[in-house]
């Protein structure tokens, strides 16, 4: 085994399971885990646990009342106690700002290395750890369909707009529309005008008329219809309008965002002509749901499917098994469901790899979530006629700058048929973001589903990190 | 008017100034360096390689590495990542920020 310089204590000993992500589904699992006696360590890119959906400011900052950005911080704030007593125990290893980047099996069979980028440039160290079982809880980050003007600064992903009011109390506006799809918009529209914000709309595409057929998962599920009935509370109580079947087809301005267009949907998302209207703003929160965080998984060869709102997720069995023996994997990554079936499938999964029975308690409440969200994801998935916004001239792909009739002239002239091809005759998704934000927009371009990313490194790895690797450690798994 | 601070209470540890492109701003012990543009009403802190057009932090969490940004003459830092630390000096990156290398 390679030393480490960051962690050296790591490397003493193989851990039972490595829990990879620290949101809700990492830190239930981990602490769950830990008090059924196994030695867990946890890694996860962030300072604080809690990953994306209980994140919060630094201690620093001083907030004292952090709950008034969150939906059940109680669910946050017991774990995370539970988490520092069992890492005061010895129980958990917890590694904040560790970035794992490729999970590979090591020499002894059965058990497996996992290497990770810890800390911030200029200052960035390698790390190895090795485990008997991983855990993965990446998550997902969101979903974007591009249309005219979304390069303009003061265009900011939904979640994103969260993610900095969260973690840094910062708005990016004053006057900022949320639009987009799925029920995340709701939640950050509540938390903008909170802060202060003023939201003149919430623009939703789907029509919450979609949820009709599903009516038994949502009786099911008395809490999320409360969760739901909270955030149309707010929306009233702030005088912010939900447009259904809208959707914002441009933004505006010259170095920022000035004002929006919006339009009216038909059922396939397509603009409806002479429905198009201005809104002024000075920011746009956007996002159209999201999608699992899969770069690890896959390089792992891990089963994938197709989930109800279009995105690709991992085939789990009911122990939350990926296909690969020893790799488990809970919340977002086996597809979109929300904290609370996060938590709950995180506590499944730590059983299972602790080699306890899974209390029925648990597997219920899986089931009732799990269809709960396959109606949501169902009534939120993308309709066809979305690439009607796009303008020739529309970058499509924000790093490599490539704009869609580029994109077009290779599905339809060139004949690429797929997400990979498109890519290798335009570079759309080869950019930085190795096509986390084109990806769904390039592949329904091309005409077919999302395919599975392949990324080789989940992050940016310094190449003498790579150069200082022993010859005897498996190489990475290819593109 | 109504804040973020207002709305989560307290008050931060400490702050102090960094530089960005020549502008003292003041940054709050724990914020990002994205964070402390945006306080700062700075929206856009880089221009693209082909068009030059003005980017700035969209995904908010490492994703989608629009908002690199060059810190202490180090290029490509994604700003909604790095903490901003006393002393920092933050500049505008015009393109792949290596126009040293005239590549």
């Amino acid at each position: 085994m390679p030393t480490s310089p960051s962690d050296p204590a790591a490397l003493t000993a193989t851990t039972d399971l490595a829990v990879i992500g620290a949101g809700p589904a990492g830190l239930a699992a981990a602490v769950t885990a830990a008090r059924l006696g196994l030695r867990v360590t946890l890694l996860d890119t962030a300072e604080r646990p809690g990953g994306q959906y209980y994140r919060h400011p630094a201690a620093s900052l001083g907030a004292t009342r952090p709950e008034a950005l969150h939906h059940d911080w109680r669910a946050f704030t017991t774990r995370e106690a539970a988490l520092r007593a069992h890492e005061a125990a010895g129980r958990i290893t917890y590694l904040p700002r560790h970035h794992v980047w490729t999970v590979v099996p090591a020499d002894e069979p059965g058990t497996w290395t996992l290497h990770a980028v810890a800390g911030h440039a200029p200052d960035e160290t390698p790390t190895t750890l090795r485990t008997r079982r991983v855990l993965l809880a990446t998550g997902a980050y969101e979903r974007q369909l591009p249309f005219p003007g979304w390069t303009l600064p003061g265009v900011v992903g939904a979640g994103g707009a969260q993610a900095m009011l969260k973690n840094n109390l910062v708005l990016p506006g004053r006057r900022v529309v949320v639009a987009g799809s799925g029920p995340l918009l709701l939640a950050v529209a509540g938390s903008l005008a909170a802060a202060g914000a003023t939201v003149p709309a919430v623009v939703e595409a789907a029509s919450y008329t979609a949820y009709a057929p599903q009516t038994p998962a949502l009786l099911r599920n008395p809490a999320k219809l409360a969760e739901g009935a909270t955030y149309g509370g707010a929306l009233l109580r702030h005088g912010i309008r939900l447009l259904t079947r809208h959707a914002v087809t441009e933004a505006h301005g010259t170095t920022r965002v000035e004002a929006v267009t919006i339009a009216r949907l038909d059922k396939d998302w397509r603009p409806l002509p002479g429905t198009a209207r201005r809104i002024p703003c000075d920011a746009l929160a956007v996002g159209h749901g999201l999608v699992p965080q899969l770069e690890l998984a896959t390089g792992l060869g891990c089963a994938t499917l197709q989930a109800p709102d279009g995105t690709v997720a991992l085939e789990l069995d009911a122990a939350q098994r990926t296909s690969v023996p020893g790799i488990s994997s809970a919340g977002e990554t086996g597809g979109i469901g929300g904290a609370q079936l996060a938590l709950t499938e995180g506590e499944i999964a730590a059983h299972a790899i602790a080699g306890r029975p899974v209390p029925a308690a648990l597997t219920r409440r899986r089931a009732r979530l799990r269809a709960f969200a396959a109606a949501m994801a169902a009534a939120h998935r993308p309709g066809s006629g979305w690439t009607d916004w796009l303008r020739e001239e529309t970058d499509v792909c924000r790093c490599e700058e490539v704009p869609a009739g580029r994109i077009r002239e290779a599905a339809e002239e060139l004949g690429a048929r797929d997400a990979r091809t498109v890519k290798l005759l335009t570079r759309a998704g080869m950019g930085w973001c190795q096509g986390r934000m084109c990806g769904p927009a390039v592949a329904a371009l091309a005409g077919e589903a999302p395919a599975p990313d392949r990324r080789p490194f989940s992050c940016p790895v310094p190449l003498r990190h790579l150069a200082a690797l022993p010859p005897t450690e498996p190489a990475p798994p290819g593109p | 008017m109504r804040s973020p601070r207002e709305l989560v209470g307290g008050s931060p540890a400490a702050t102090y100034p960094i530089a960005f492109d020549g502008r003292e701003l003041p940054a709050q012990e724990g914020q990002t360096v994205a964070a402390v543009l945006w306080a700062a009403g700075i929206l856009a802190w880089r221009s693209t390689r082909q068009g030059g057009t003005p980017r700035g932090a969209f995904c908010g969490i490492g994703s989608c590495y629009d908002c690199l940004v060059t810190v202490n003459g180090r290029p490509n830092q994604r700003a909604c990542l790095v903490p901003a630390r006393p002393g920092d000096t933050v500049t505008t990156q015009e393109g792949t920020g290596h126009a040293d290398l005239a590549v």
